[in-house]
């Protein structure tokens, strides 16, 4: 895995990448289409130069690829890297729902879990 | 169902839980406060947990092991902060037999706040991976399918 060796840098710099909305909405908008840089700075607000920096800060924390095509460059968003931390966080989720529903049966009246024998079954 | 909302953002990499319980906070604080309590709902059926130690003091330390049917994972709570019966911080670690947290396997952050609210008690949970490696590491341990069976099991124990 490619991820295996992120260094401690790559890590503060993928933070820092996402942690900026113009950035996050390149994000998205390199997601569903392939914008080059120059029709992708129309949309912002900003100088060409300023989302041509913003382009080039998530390039190296490696969330988009820039395609060359004729004397342009494609930006698109690495949908595998942003994938990965859904999955994380799904299953994190997963986990607490999990805890929760268990907790909850802990705490319903008449159901005090006094466990007089020990578990017989393999579940636990 | 206790949850009234999850709220998980992909971006920062944190989930943020609320559960509403119809029990008191002392009632809710003790699931984390008393080991053997804490043992019944930590880890999903097919990985129970058992906490070896277990000190709620800032700078305490809580160590676990959840036996599995294959193999056994160790993990260890760092206490950060802690404020009874309404409040608790700690860094989660897996670790290894001597509860020494393991380098090169995911942590995470968890804070956890009871209120009371209308007689019931409301828990927000906060937890979030220490970073984008660390999230990055969970998903490549495949605990996934061991955590989907085991919410269906709870689905089973609840119908």
């Amino acid at each position: 895995m490619v991820v295996d060796e992120l260094t401690e840098d790559a890590v503060d710099g993928l933070f820092h990448a996402l942690a900026d909305p113009t950035r996050r909405d390149i994000l998205r908008r390199c997601a569903t289409d392939e914008p080059s840089v120059s029709r992708l700075a129309r949309g912002y607000p900003m100088s060409f130069a300023a989302v041509q920096k913003h382009v080039a800060v998530l390039e190296r924390a490696g969330l988009v690829t820039k395609q060359p095509r004729g004397r342009e460059q494609l930006v698109r968003t690495d949908t595998d890297a942003v994938a990965r931390a859904r999955q994380a966080l799904d299953d994190l989720e997963r986990t607490w729902r999990g805890r929760v529903d268990r907790m909850s049966a802990l705490l319903a009246p008449g159901t005090e879990p006094e466990r007089e024998n020990p578990t017989v079954s393999g579940t636990g | 169902m206790s949850i009234t909302s999850v709220d998980t953002d992909y971006e920062n990499l944190t989930i943020t839980l609320i559960a509403d319980f119809d029990a008191s906070i002392e009632q809710v604080w003790d699931l984390w406060s008393d080991p053997r309590k804490l043992e019944q709902w930590w880890g999903p059926p097919t990985h129970p947990a058992t906490f070896e130690k277990h000190e709620l003091t800032p700078g305490g330390k809580a160590t676990y092991y959840m036996a599995g049917p294959e193999e056994a994972m160790w993990g260890a709570w760092q206490i950060t902060a802690v404020d009874p019966p309404t409040s608790l911080e700690f860094i989660n670690a897996f670790a290894d037999k001597d509860g020494t947290p393991v380098a090169d396997m995911p942590i995470f952050t968890v804070k956890v706040r009871l209120t009371e609210r209308d007689g019931r008690t409301r828990m927000e949970m906060h937890e979030r991976f220490e970073s984008r490696q660390d999230m990055e590491m969970m998903v490549n341990m495949g605990t996934i399918d061991g955590l989907q069976q085991a919410v269906s099991q709870i689905d089973g124990l609840l119908a």
